[in-house]
């Protein structure tokens, strides 16, 4: 057993009678490197421990959960993290479907998420690859003007959740990033474009993958015009397809259908989209960035298949979502780290893939607009409504191809209507940071608003 | 070390002595000299204590209460054009101190040699919270959320669901650094927050209303709770008759308050220093340059107490300032952090700001706003044929390098024959700030501000905006309809 399963262990014994109780503690190490003009601007490293603790107090008319965070694992914050935890209790309201999960049976994947390279890697390593990624986009274009930032950063971390319930689980895992903002100029005019590349540890990154990325999408927005309006169309990146299947999947969250807040409520074994579209939900797919093999509540990672050739198969539960909607959890507990309470999530969106490629699919389409970045996200769709309105940077496709980039525009339609009007899915596939892979997606009827 | 345990749970009584104790003077002197003599050229510890407590009603039920505490220190050093940074939980001298070590060797190049550091008297400015949080029963504010529920479900039979939020953190900081700098602040900020969803014939639709202020518990009446709960149910109620936005350009009168997010995202972003210096900004080497309608006066305010934004001192221990960024319509100054100022030889603008004692500082708004003009709010509107209404706005983002920009529409309205007319489905706006910024055509006098999150380089920190009904001649709204 790790010592970090044992310590979490240990602190079970502190459950009083009548009380069950989960222990969540994370610990790493993370590394951040930030080059500018050839010297490292900010370079940061550091160690860092967290604890969750959640108590829940049953009785005949529901169970009540408090719950309490401590940003260190000295005995006086644990200390205070149970009192506080204890206390809180007191005062949620009992409620018949509040739990903590229980073994339901279910084996975890074996998944190698864990690159010790990491911490092997020297300092002088991580520096060099920060300084090489900003010399490699400054040297890249004539045109690039200014590096905003080059990052390198990494971290290894493992974890322990243990309950009271017989939940014991813990994860190792690593990452290693590298990102860049390039800004183009020609004339007056400005452009960004940003790359990066990811993985378990810095052998695995492609500086050059992140510095073409970057410098191909600032200098092709050179020249760029603002569009006019129209409705046709669009045609996402993998990029910008992620941020949309993510938004998708917030819709699929149990959590918000039991609450009534998905336009999803309601809806299961409808054809919610087109039949191109087949979206699954797999931790346990070792590709995936955001592989697990164990949710936020230590309960095994699954494959789930959330719509099939368009129609709607399942929601996503956590414990007490699922308790709610009358079934069982689907292994997804999500939480906005050790410090947030578990809610329902997607936690490895994919689409299937499709037949084509990007070019394939750009001559299939015609005419169009490519969308290479979304802004106003946060702001422009409404999971609930389902309003979706965002602003774009990007290109028009003309006769099959890429011609002038556009700016300063809006693409606009409904979530609804953008599920059943997926006309082409790409085959290439883009094993991104985050929950969500995606792959060049084309929907149709969008409206564009520009001049 | 002494370090006082019960500053963030007694009473507000009991947090005004605690800024000496935090860490002792003496340890924080040995710090920075250790730092110092490693050959950096500045040196700086921040140690705060954070205690965050958090509860959230929905259907009917209080969910769970939360509470969260975080303390612990980052030690920055600058050696030439590096900074290196280390942050540690352990607040004895010796955790202090090896995070003062793993810092400037980051940094690397030391060149060696002492430089005995002298911290300035202390100063200590005193929490402003009347009713500390901390010290409030957590019945009466289960007692609050329950009543913005009522308030809500009552307000009509067509809303289904509820959502209520409140939240409060305590935050006590000390910074000192290589430059005499020593320094304490008692940062109270409480947070209250009322979603609603209503259910019509065409779908769901959402109202949301946050209260937000740099104060304690005082902050929060009975009689603004169910104001908040009345208006975000009928903000949903209203959009239930909603239609497509249109799409285009069109006049845009942006209500009092949180039409100020349009000058956080058209220009705020890019009058932060650190943008301007790395040439990243639109606006760099504008200073004395017409770039905006003679009407727009646009301020960042940290001394507006009480405010979201409101800050004594900022997170590098420089008291916050009211600071001009454009005078009638003329750029006049940037916003500056420690580093940035430090370059350009001159002071920092009180606007250095960082998520915790984990993240490094960087230029950040505080309070941002448009100053108040003379016009008269219903006569923008009566004056305006055919354009848009945005009530309320939801959020926005900013291409610094570019200055396109987008914001969030989420209580909109046509204008038509100079009368507001039917409710707009949420969308986004876009635009160009330097090109928007000209299109100003109207400020009135009923200023107001609204809270928000900022969230730049993945830190998020409190801000506050702010202006009066004012109208742009022209902007692109992100509709379907044509």
């Amino acid at each position: 057993m790790s010592e970090l399963l044992e310590r979490a262990q240990d602190l079970l014994g502190r459950a009083r009678g009548g009380e069950e109780m989960e222990v969540f503690i994370s610990r790493g190490v993370e590394t951040e490197v930030q080059a500018y003009q050839g010297e490292v601007e900010n370079l940061s490293s550091s160690a860092s421990a967290e604890i969750g603790v959640r108590i829940l107090v049953d009785s005949p008319q529901g169970a009540r959960v408090g719950s309490a965070y401590a940003g260190s694992l000295d005995e006086e914050a644990i200390d205070e993290a149970i009192t506080n935890a204890r206390d809180n209790a007191r005062f949620a309201t009992e409620d018949e479907f509040v739990a903590f999960a229980r073994p339901d049976g279910v084996g975890a994947a074996t998944l190698s998420l864990c690159d010790s390279r990491v911490t092997s890697t020297s300092m002088d390593a991580k520096v060099a690859m920060a300084i090489e990624l900003e010399a490699m986009v400054r040297a890249g274009d004539k045109r690039i003007r200014q590096v905003d930032a080059a990052n390198y950063s990494d971290y290894l971390s493992d974890a322990a959740i243990v309950t009271t319930t017989g939940i014991s689980a813990t994860l190792e895992r690593s990452g290693a990033y590298v990102s860049v903002e390039a800004i183009a100029s020609e004339g007056d005019e400005d452009q960004t474009g940003w790359g990066l590349s990811v993985g378990r540890a810095p052998g695995d990154l492609s500086l050059e993958k992140a510095a073409s990325d970057a410098i191909r999408r600032a200098t092709r927005m050179l020249g760029a015009v603002k569009a006019p309006s129209s409705k046709g169309i669009a045609v996402f990146d993998p990029r910008t397809a992620a941020t949309l299947w993510s938004i998708m999947g917030s819709a699929l969250s149990g959590d918000a259908v039991v609450r009534g807040r998905s336009f999803f409520a309601g809806r299961l074994g409808e054809m919610v989209a087109s039949p191109l579209v087949t979206l699954i939900d797999d931790p346990t797919d070792p590709r995936h960035f955001a592989a697990s093999p164990f949710d936020s509540e230590g309960l095994a990672s699954r494959r789930n298949e959330l719509i099939t050739q368009g129609q709607l198969q399942q929601f996503v539960y956590d414990t007490v979502s699922g308790r709610r909607a009358g079934t069982s959890s689907t292994g997804n507990a999500v939480r906005g780290g050790v410090s947030g309470s578990p809610s329902a999530g997607c936690r490895a969106l994919q689409l299937m893939p499709g037949d084509y490629d990007q070019d394939e699919i750009f001559r299939r389409v015609g005419n169009g607009i490519f969308v290479e970045s979304l802004t106003g996200v946060h702001s422009g769709v409404n999971p609930i409504s389902g309003d979706f309105s965002v602003g774009i940077t990007g290109l028009m496709i003309r006769d099959g191809v890429l011609a002038e980039p556009i700016r300063e525009v809006t693409i606009a339609s409904t979530l609804q209507r953008m599920l059943l009007d997926v006309i082409y899915v790409g085959n290439d596939v883009e094993w991104l940071p985050g929950t969500t892979a995606a792959q060049t997606l084309a929907i149709d009827a969008i409206a564009l608003s520009g001049s | 070390m002494a370090l006082r345990r019960s500053v963030l749970t007694g009473d507000a009584g009991s947090l005004k002595s605690m800024s000496d104790t935090l860490v002792a003077r003496d340890v924080v002197q040995r710090v920075l000299n250790e730092s110092m003599g490693r050959g950096a050229d500045f040196a700086e510890v921040f140690v705060e204590d954070r205690a965050n407590a958090s509860a959230s009603l929905d259907q009917r039920r209080i969910q769970e209460l939360s509470s969260a505490r975080s303390r612990g220190a980052g030690v920055r050093v600058v050696v030439g054009e590096t900074t290196g940074f280390a942050h540690t939980a352990d607040l004895s001298e010796s955790g202090l101190l090896a995070a003062a070590h793993a810092a400037p060797a980051v940094a690397r190049e030391g060149r060696g040699g002492v430089r005995e550091v002298r911290l300035d008297d202390l100063r200590d400015y005193p929490s402003r919270a009347q009713v500390a949080p901390s010290s409030v029963e957590k019945a009466a504010k289960i007692a609050l959320m329950m009543r913005a529920d009522e308030v809500a479900r009552s307000s009509a039979d067509a809303i289904s669901q509820v959502q209520v939020g409140m939240s409060d953190s305590t935050r006590r900081f000390l910074v000192a650094n290589s430059e005499g700098v020593f320094a304490a602040d008692d940062q109270v900020r409480t947070r209250f927050a009322v979603s609603c969803v209503a259910n019509g014939d065409g779908g769901m639709q959402t109202g949301y209303r946050p209260l937000a202020a740099t104060r304690g518990f005082e902050f929060l009446t009975p009689e603004s709770i169910e104001e908040a709960a009345r208006e975000a149910a009928q903000q949903a109620i209203t959009k239930l008759s909603a239609r497509p936005a249109p799409s285009g350009d069109l006049p845009v009168v942006l209500a009092g308050g949180s039409g100020g997010i349009l000058f956080h995202e058209a220009c705020g972003h890019g009058l932060e220093a650190d943008a301007i210096m790395k040439q990243a900004s639109v606006y760099a080497g504008k200073v004395g340059e017409l770039v905006a309608s003679p009407l727009v006066t646009l301020v960042d305010d940290g001394t507006m107490t009480g405010e979201w934004g409101y800050l004594a001192i900022d997170d590098e221990g420089r008291p916050g300032a009211r600071n001009v960024l454009i005078e009638n319509g003329v750029l006049t100054d940037y916003m500056w952090d420690y580093l940035r100022a430090r370059k350009q030889g001159r002071q920092s603008s009180g606007n250095g700001r960082r998520q915790s004692y984990a993240h490094l500082p960087m230029v950040r708004m505080t309070n941002t706003y448009l100053m108040a003009g003379d016009a008269d709010a219903e006569e923008i509107v009566a004056q305006t044929p055919r354009g848009v209404y945005v009530a309320q706005l939801g959020g926005g983002q900013v291409n610094t390098a570019t200055g396109d920009f987008v914001f969030g529409a989420t209580a909109a309205f046509m204008i038509e024959n100079g009368r507001i007319t039917t409710p707009l489905r949420d969308c986004n706006l876009i635009g160009n700030g330097p090109e928007i910024l000209k299109r100003v055509d109207a400020v009135a006098t009923d200023f107001s501000t609204t809270p928000g999150t900022c969230g730049k380089d993945g830190q998020q920190v409190a801000v506050g905006c702010g202006q009066a009904t004012m109208r742009l001649s022209g902007i692109t709204i992100g509709g379907t309809a044509s």
